[in-house]
């Protein structure tokens, strides 16, 4: 993007979109490519997740969109403003959940509230006024006094989520916001940000977790080795697989002839070997099972365990890339 | 809550840099205790046993200079070691576990200003520790020697000295802050604070060492130097000191030669 057509076409995404990269890339001094070209809009509401595994460049993405990480090539916009090019007016922009617990251990929970008011301009009686109403909003109104070190995990991402939210930010971003929580904190948090989502707040996440992906994000993008693989709303994500069931077969013998046998089957669409098992992808087909499962015997396997799945955001990625989310 | 509760219209570079300054000097009234046992402990042995305990016993140190007591020679060189012991413990310390294992500087990194405003607020919110410890010194230095000191205080050069010289120490304590990692610090003692404090013109004026030229001159790195003999200028001319201009112009170029490369180590932990 270069001249006037850069300024003609900032303005038109800064009002429908709170983020817009194009072509966002970062390099690591020592030529990691950790964010390839990356093209993103974000619109304003949303509810948006970066998904992919570890390495993928996500964490990344989100330290060049809240003024962190230098980008090396690209632009991206912020409420409509350049990170590079004015990292302190799109800081006042944004609230940010880091990965690790960022929390003033040197101060109380209140205090915590109190004094980030302050960095963001309030006055005296502002800020004592704000800290009260998160405090009381996020259930830590009896821990006010309390040491932040005192907090438990669930409780500490709380009062990280409440100082991000304390200055009114155009875009949260939340890296990774549930990784090392209990399941219970882990739900409560997912219903706070879809209370946030209902409000209106545009919120940017990042996870490895398909199942937070396809429950909290309305459009998710997924991401590997700095790139974008697929973009869309979860359901669409999982119906560009082309297949409504997914048959997962254990059996002894070949695993490859078996899943070139059952690709024979009328209504299956593809099969592969992934983990020991073929799975078999297929339309919603009347009488598919007991056709595969004859199919195999007439290959010269024996089936040792059928199961049936819908595809899930995971098997969209293994299926885009060919490797587990895990790995 | 609507999805915008509170406006915040001062917003700017400048009140976030205020409320920096105002949480560091929270952090300060939460732990005084704290403060004031780090601030005072080692001043306090040093005046207790070389001016106290030690004509005590009929053991000594001389003034180099005519009757001079040693107390009067020591307590400029006490207040310098303690204004820059507080740059260490103000900004040096605090940051080496920022940037190492809480990450903490995260967050202040967020605040709404540019991340060299980030690093020369810790300069500022150290040396106003640093002017702090100075002034706790004085009643020290006034009760515990057996010898008072005999203080001629010039009033111009001791607001000058005295708060130059606190920016000095802070301006360090940033530069190393931003250098070490948090297992090297009792390395950083050892290779940095000791040498600096020990041959830092505190226990004798710079002037004498012309008995030893060589360390005469290799201390001349050494900012304690010019803080002690700021000080010296300020409190107890009569004993002798540096030219004030070397002085001055020492207080003023190693704050901007530390602070600079504070900064900038700082924007390179901090930015990737």
């Amino acid at each position: 993007m270069t001249g006037s057509a850069a300024a003609v076409d900032r303005r038109a995404t800064a009002i429908e979109h709170r983020i817009a990269t194009e072509g966002l890339t970062k390099v690591y001094p020592g030529g990691l490519r950790a964010v390839d070209g990356l093209d993103l809009r974000v619109r304003g509401g949303e509810i948006f997740g970066l998904l992919g595994p570890n390495g993928a460049g996500k964490t990344t993405t989100i330290g060049m969109l809240t003024t962190r990480v230098v980008p090396t090539g690209g632009v991206a916009l912020v409420d409509g403003i350049d990170v590079s090019a004015d990292p302190v007016a799109v800081k006042r922009r944004i609230g940010v959940v880091p990965q690790t617990n960022t929390l003033d251990r040197s101060l109380s929970v209140r205090e915590n509230l109190l004094f980030h008011c302050r960095y963001f301009g309030m006055s005296g009686s502002q800020a004592r006024a704000r800290a009260d109403e998160l405090l009381g909003r996020f259930r830590l109104a009896e821990r006010g006094d309390a040491k932040v070190e005192t907090l438990s995990g669930g409780m500490a991402q709380r009062l990280m989520v409440a100082r991000a939210l304390a200055h009114a930010p155009a875009v949260l971003f939340l890296d990774e916001p549930t990784t090392g929580l209990d399941p219970q904190s882990r739900l409560a948090l997912w219903e706070l940000l879809g209370e946030l989502h209902a409000e209106g707040q545009t919120i940017l996440l990042t996870t490895h977790a398909m199942d937070e992906a396809d429950r909290l994000c309305e459009r998710v993008a997924i991401m590997d080795a700095g790139r974008i693989l697929a973009l869309g709303s979860p359901s669409e994500l999982k119906r560009s697989l082309e297949a409504e069931t997914i048959v997962t077969m254990q059996a002894d013998g070949d695993l490859e002839v078996l899943a070139a046998a059952l690709g024979d089957v009328p209504g299956v669409t593809s099969t592969d070997v992934h983990d020991g098992a073929v799975r078999a992808f297929a339309g919603r087909v009347a009488g598919l099972l007991p056709r595969l499962v004859l199919r195999a015997e007439r290959a010269g396997t024996t089936v040792t365990d059928v199961s049936v799945t819908e595809p899930t955001l995971e098997t969209v990625f293994i299926a885009l890339t060919g490797k587990d989310l895990r790995e | 809550m609507s999805r915008r509760p509170v406006e915040a219209p001062r917003a700017t570079a400048l009140a976030a840099f205020a409320g920096l300054l105002l949480r560091d000097l929270r952090v300060v009234t939460n732990e005084r205790g704290r403060f004031l046992l780090r601030t005072l402990s080692q001043p306090l042995l040093l005046v207790f046993v070389f001016t106290y305990v030690f004509p005590k016993i009929g053991q000594g140190f001389r003034a180099p200079a005519g009757d001079e007591s040693f107390t009067t020679v020591l307590v400029p060189g006490v207040i310098a070691i303690a204004v820059l012991i507080k740059g260490i413990q103000a900004v040096a310390l605090p940051l080496v576990q920022e940037f190492g294992y809480t990450s903490e500087i995260e967050d202040r990194v967020m605040a709404p200003l540019p991340v060299w405003a980030v690093a020369v607020e810790k300069i500022v919110a150290g040396a106003v520790q640093g002017l702090i410890a100075a002034l706790l010194v004085f009643p020290i230095a006034a009760v515990v020697p057996a010898e008072p000191a005999a203080l001629q205080i010039s009033w111009p050069a001791l607001v000058v000295v005295g708060l130059l010289a606190p920016f000095a120490a802070s301006a360090l304590g940033l530069a190393l802050g931003t250098m070490v990692e948090p297992n090297q610090v009792p390395l950083m003692f050892s290779v940095v604070i000791l040498p600096i404090t020990f041959l830092g013109a505190t226990y004798y004026p710079w002037a004498r060492l012309d008995a030893i030229p060589w360390l005469q001159a290799v201390t001349l790195l050494n900012p304690l130097v010019y803080m002690a003999e700021g000080y010296r200028m300020a409190l107890t001319p009569q004993i002798g000191h540096m030219p004030g201009v070397a002085i001055y112009a020492a207080l003023v170029a190693f704050p901007v030669g530390m602070g600079v490369l504070g900064v900038r180590g700082f924007r390179q932990r901090v930015l990737s």
